[in-house]
C-alpha cells in the first residue's frame, strides 16, 4: 500500500540535513508553507541553500529560518519585499549569500532540474550583468544564455488538496513555483490544507501527478503570513 | 520654466490612460508594478483586454473588496485581486512560457532610465549597497512582442530619465517601443526618438530641456 501521508510536523522535515538544497514554495506568502518552515526552524538543519522566489517577511516563514542562520545562500529573484529586513540586514553585512536569477529564467532552471535537462539557452539577460561571465550562443541571430537547470535534495510546497498517493490542487495564484518544485525536489514534501480519500480528486484536474510528491501533512488551519507579519510575532513563539 | 499655477503635463491616470487607448482590443497584457497597474482602469468602451501576472492568473480583474480579499490570489506586486470569469491560473514555468515564448502582446513596466535606442534600466541602481532584485523584468522585456513604458519624464531630483546610453544596469537592450511621460508620448524608432504627443502646456523646446536626448518631431505631433 501506498500512503505518502504523515502525521507529525517533525516526521515531515526530519530527513533534512546539513547543507542541503532546499526549495520552497511560494511568491510572497501566497503558497509559502510555512508550518513546513517552522518545523525545519525546529528541526535544526544548518547551512541550508534555499531557492524561493522571495526571502520572507517579518520574523516569521522564511525570514524566521533565514533569522536563525540556518541559510548559506539564498537562490531568488527578488529578495527585497514589503516587510523584509532580515535578509538585507545579512547581506548588507556579508553574512549570506545571494543568487540573483530572473524570475522566468529561475523558474525554468527549475523545470528543467525535474524534467532531467541539464542547462538550456534564454534569451532572459543577455546584455545585463546577470549575463556576465555565462556562455552565449547565437540563434537565428538572436543571442542567449546559458542557464543551468537546478534540483533539490528537499522541496517544501504548500497546496490545497491532496492525496495519500501524493495527487495535488492548489489555489489559485498560491499555485506559483508549487508544481515545478515539486518535480525538482529528490524528496517533495508538501503541507496541504485537506488530504482526501484516492479518487476524489478529479484525474482530469490533477494538477501535481502524486509521482512526484513523497510526503503530505495535513495542516488544515495555516497560518496567515500577513497576519503574523502585521502583530510582529516571530518565530519560534 | 517659471512656476506659476498653469496645469503642466499629465497626472499619473492620465498617463495610465494613455497607455490604454493604445492597447487594442483583444490584447493580452502583462502590467509592471506601480502607475502600470493603474492601465487596467482605462480600457476603452467596447474593447476586451486580457491581463496576465507573471505569478499565476491570465484574467486579472478589478481590486476586491476588503471582504473579498484572498492571500493566495494576488498580482505581481502582492496585492489581492480578483479573477474574471474565465480566468485561468497556472504555475511559474508556463506563466514565463507564455512571457519568454512570445505569447503576451503588450507588456507595460516602469523604468529609471530609457536610452535613445530602447535600452531600459529598471531593476538596479548599480550601487554597492544595493540590494539587487530583479524579478521578471528581463523575461518580459526579453519575450514579449511590445515594451511600453510608464514613467515620470525626470527623477525627483530633477534629472532626465530619457538619455543617450544608460548609465544604470540594464534589464534589456534596444526593447522599448513607446514611452509615455507626464510630458509626453515619445516612440522609440531606429532614427531616433520621435514625440507623438505632447501633454498639456508643454512645448517641444522645453520637453528637449527636460530629456538626455535628441528629440524629433513627427509631420503630425500633438
Amino acid at each position: 500500500m501506498i500512503n505518502k501521508q504523515v502525521i507529525s510536523l517533525s516526521e515531515a522535515v526530519s530527513e533534512i540535513y546539513d547543507g542541503a538544497t532546499v526549495m520552497i514554495g511560494g511568491f510572497g506568502e501566497a503558497g509559502s508553507p510555512i508550518e513546513l518552515i517552522h518545523a525545519l526552524i525546529d528541526q535544526g538543519a544548518k547551512n541550508l541553500t534555499v531557492v524561493s522566489n522571495n526571502t520572507g517577511s517579518g520574523n516569521v516563514g522564511l525570514a524566521a529560518l533565514i533569522a536563525n542562520r540556518q541559510v548559506k545562500k539564498m537562490i531568488c529573484s527578488f529578495p527585497r519585499t514589503a516587510n523584509s529586513t532580515v535578509f538585507p540586514k545579512l547581506y548588507g553585512a556579508g553574512e549570506i549569500e545571494l543568487e540573483l536569477v530572473p524570475q522566468g529564467t529561475l523558474a525554468e532552471r527549475i523545470r528543467a532540474g525535474g524534467a532531467g535537462i541539464p542547462a538550456f539557452y534564454t534569451p532572459a539577460s543577455v546584455n545585463t550583468p546577470l549575463a556576465e561571465g555565462k556562455e552565449s550562443r547565437i540563434f537565428n541571430g538572436i543571442e542567449y544564455v546559458l542557464e543551468y537547470g537546478i534540483k533539490a535534495d528537499f522541496s517544501l510546497v504548500k497546496c490545497a488538496v491532496a492525496d495519500r498517493y501524493g495527487n495535488l490542487l492548489y489555489h489559485a495564484t498560491a499555485r506559483n513555483f508549487g508544481p515545478i518544485m515539486c518535480t525538482a525536489g529528490k524528496v517533495t514534501i508538501v503541507q496541504a490544507k485537506s488530504i482526501v480519500e484516492p479518487g476524489q480528486i478529479d484525474p482530469e484536474v490533477v494538477v501535481t501527478p502524486g509521482i512526484f510528491v513523497k510526503k503530505v501533512i495535513e495542516i488544515k488551519n495555516p497560518a496567515n503570513e500577513s497576519e503574523l507579519v502585521a502583530d510582529e510575532m516571530k518565530y519560534p513563539w | 520654466m517659471v512656476k506659476s499655477d498653469i496645469k503642466i503635463g499629465w497626472d499619473r491616470a492620465e498617463m495610465a490612460q494613455k497607455v490604454a487607448l493604445d492597447i487594442p482590443d483583444g490584447s493580452y497584457v502583462n502590467l509592471g508594478i506601480g502607475i502600470p497597474e493603474m492601465v487596467a482602469g482605462f480600457v476603452p468602451d467596447g474593447r476586451e483586454v486580457i491581463y496576465q501576472t507573471e505569478n499565476g492568473l491570465l484574467g486579472m480583474g478589478k481590486t476586491p473588496s476588503k471582504e473579498e480579499e484572498d492571500r493566495e490570489l494576488v498580482n505581481a506586486g502582492k496585492k489581492c485581486i480578483s479573477a474574471i470569469s474565465g480566468a485561468s491560473y497556472f504555475h511559474h514555468a508556463d506563466s514565463f512560457t507564455m512571457i519568454r515564448g512570445g505569447h503576451i502582446d503588450i507588456c507595460v513596466l516602469g523604468a529609471m532610465q530609457v536610452s535613445k535606442e530602447g535600452d531600459l534600466a529598471n531593476w538596479s541602481t548599480g550601487k554597492k549597497n544595493a540590494i539587487p532584485a530583479v524579478g521578471g523584468a528581463m523575461d518580459l522585456v526579453a519575450g514579449v512582442k511590445r515594451i511600453f513604458v510608464i514613467t515620470q519624464h525626470v527623477t525627483k531630483h530633477g534629472d532626465p530619465k530619457i538619455i543617450e546610453k544608460c548609465t544604470f544596469p540594464l534589464t534589456g537592450k534596444q526593447v522599448v517601443e513607446s514611452i509615455y511621460t507626464n510630458l509626453a508620448i515619445i516612440d522609440v524608432k531606429k532614427e531616433g526618438l520621435f514625440v507623438r504627443e505632447m501633454a498639456p502646456n508643454v512645448d517641444f523646446d522645453y520637453l528637449q530641456t527636460q530629456t538626455g536626448a535628441e528629440l524629433n518631431q513627427y509631420k503630425n505631433t500633438k
